[in-house]
């Protein structure tokens, strides 16, 4: 299995490496980490006349955090995620969730922005971008935009950015210290593609009752998203485990569930309602039920 | 689709080819500089068979382009041994009995050579976390996991830490 012929460029400036997309007009494509992109170009699923190395611009791989949230520059990898000194703290679920991606060694050369455009609806980082409501900073010929994660994830493998666009940076809103949150996920082995995964995260107001319950799921439809009638049900509730198998109830209502060679779909709808049950528990620091009976 | 040159260090020595963009670093190392202890299993990143060092790093030899590893050092599983003197860590792996048809057996080498280097502590649970990228179709990974766990003394973990 070998890639079809392509031109290599690495260009050493962000200018630079819009111009080369600009002029191949579609037929160029972004190398970043190459962990999605290669087995896409060994498959044959794929095939540009040239890859623009963007791994050598400077400034890209910067991780910042302060009032306005995290910030993660677009050639942040999997492992500086995972080594950053204060990160767990500054933003748990993105580490807890990203510590499921793939295995050391693809975790030595992914990166974020590589995951955001590659859009694999099983992906964590997508889900969490829109789990959190994230801004993604893409350049292109035309200058900068600001596209919000919502409307970036146009289906499976498919995104909104333009051919000479580049990722240049995700952020995330701030994150307060004593919210409430978990993520799950199932995989056959760990590292590989979850079958279906979730993320759940809402603050309390002084009655103990949720306020602005984000739910995001990824692994189920065509791209990742939020959960709106388990959102609603959970607002304003204190989450006993009454509230708790209400809400799970409502996991894939209104979804569009995927089936394919991994799973059937009621497969699918089962296990994503399990995985919202596991993580509301977590998330109200519940024991697990599976523990307790 | 004009040939680029590319430079490196490997296990040591410096190293040049001219290659198509299309060539992967495993392919690079085995054709080019002939270094062959490198393996392909499956060629899209699943098997961990090609895995070498880039830069202090284990990587999918398979999903790397050699343009893109152009000015790193490299050290592939022929870098481990001085000559016909086995490593600490492949003296131990044969000790263990980790190894049956060997075809894993470089990945898995390098892999834990990179993860020993940086982390000499790991655990058995690091350990069986990290080779969860590495499949071994014969072996079984029990004598694997003993046999990096006996090797961490060589790369400074003093026994009897927790
Ligand atoms: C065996 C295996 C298991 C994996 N398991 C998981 C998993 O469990 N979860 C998971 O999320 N991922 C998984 N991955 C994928 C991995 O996380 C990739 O690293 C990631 O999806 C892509 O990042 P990259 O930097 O390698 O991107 P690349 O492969 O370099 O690029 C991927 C795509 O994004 C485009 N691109 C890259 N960077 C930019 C940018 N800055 N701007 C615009 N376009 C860009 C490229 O043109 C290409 O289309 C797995 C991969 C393998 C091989
Ligand atoms: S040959 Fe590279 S991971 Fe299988
Ligand atoms: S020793 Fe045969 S595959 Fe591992």
């Amino acid at each position: 299995m070998k890639p079809p012929r392509f031109d290599y460029a690495r260009p050493d400036s962000l200018a630079g490496a819009i111009a080369l997309l600009a002029a191949h007009n579609g037929d160029a494509k972004v190398i970043a980490g190459g962990q999605s992109l290669m087995p896409m170009l060994n498959f044959r699923l794929t095939s540009p006349r040239l890859l623009v190395d963007i791994a050598r611009i400077a400034d890209l791989n910067h991780i910042s955090a302060g009032a306005d949230g995290v910030r993660l520059g677009a050639l942040v990898r999997w492992r500086d995620i995972e080594r950053h000194p204060t990160l767990a703290k500054l933003h748990p679920l993105l580490v807890e969730a990203t510590s499921h991606v793939a295995h050391y060694q693809i975790r030595n050369r992914g990166t974020v922005g590589g995951s955001l455009a590659h859009a694999d609806p099983a992906a964590e980082m997508p889900g969490i971008a829109i789990a959190c409501d994230a801004q993604i900073i893409v350049v292109g010929r035309a200058g900068q935009r600001t596209i919000p994660a919502a409307d970036f994830f146009v289906g499976a493998l498919m995104t909104a950015l333009e051919p000479d666009e580049v990722i240049v940076e995700v952020r995330l809103p701030p994150w307060p210290g004593e919210r409430h949150f978990a993520f799950e996920e199932f995989s056959r082995r760990k590292g590989d593609f979850a079958l279906a995964g979730v993320a759940v995260f809402y603050d309390l107001d002084g009655q103990g009752r949720v306020i602005d319950p984000h739910i995001g799921a990824i692994g189920v439809t065509s791209r990742p998203v939020r959960l709106n009638a388990a959102e609603a049900a959970l607002a304003g509730r204190a989450v006993d485990e009454a509230a708790i198998l209400a809400v799970a109830a409502l996991a894939d209502d209104g979804l569009d569930v995927a089936e394919d060679i991994h799973a059937p779909a009621d497969y699918r709808r089962a296990l994503l309602q399990v995985l919202l049950e596991r993580a509301l528990r977590r998330a109200a620091r519940l024991p697990d039920a599976e523990q307790t009976q | 689709m004009t040939n680029i040159p590319v430079r490196f260090t490997v296990n040591g020595r410096g190293a040049e080819a001219s290659v198509e963009p299309r060539t992967s670093l495993a392919d690079c190392l085995r054709r080019e500089l002939k270094l062959t202890g490198t393996h392909l299993g499956c060629e899209h990143g699943v098997c961990g068979a090609c895995t070498v060092v880039v830069d202090g790093a284990a990587v999918r030899a398979c999903l790397m382009l050699a343009a893109q590893a152009d000015g790193s050092d490299i050290i592939t599983v022929e870098g481990l041994s001085n000559g016909d003197e086995l490593s600490p860590l492949q003296a131990s792996f044969r000790k263990h009995h980790a190894l049956q048809c060997g075809f894993c057996t470089p990945g898995i080498l390098t892999t834990a050579h990179a993860l020993l280097t940086e982390e000499p502590d790991a655990d058995a649970d690091r350990i069986r976390d990290v080779l969860s990228g590495n499949i071994c179709r014969c072996t079984g990974y029990i004598p694997i996991i003993e046999a990096v766990l006996d090797a961490r003394a060589a790369y400074g973990y003093v026994t009897g830490e927790p």
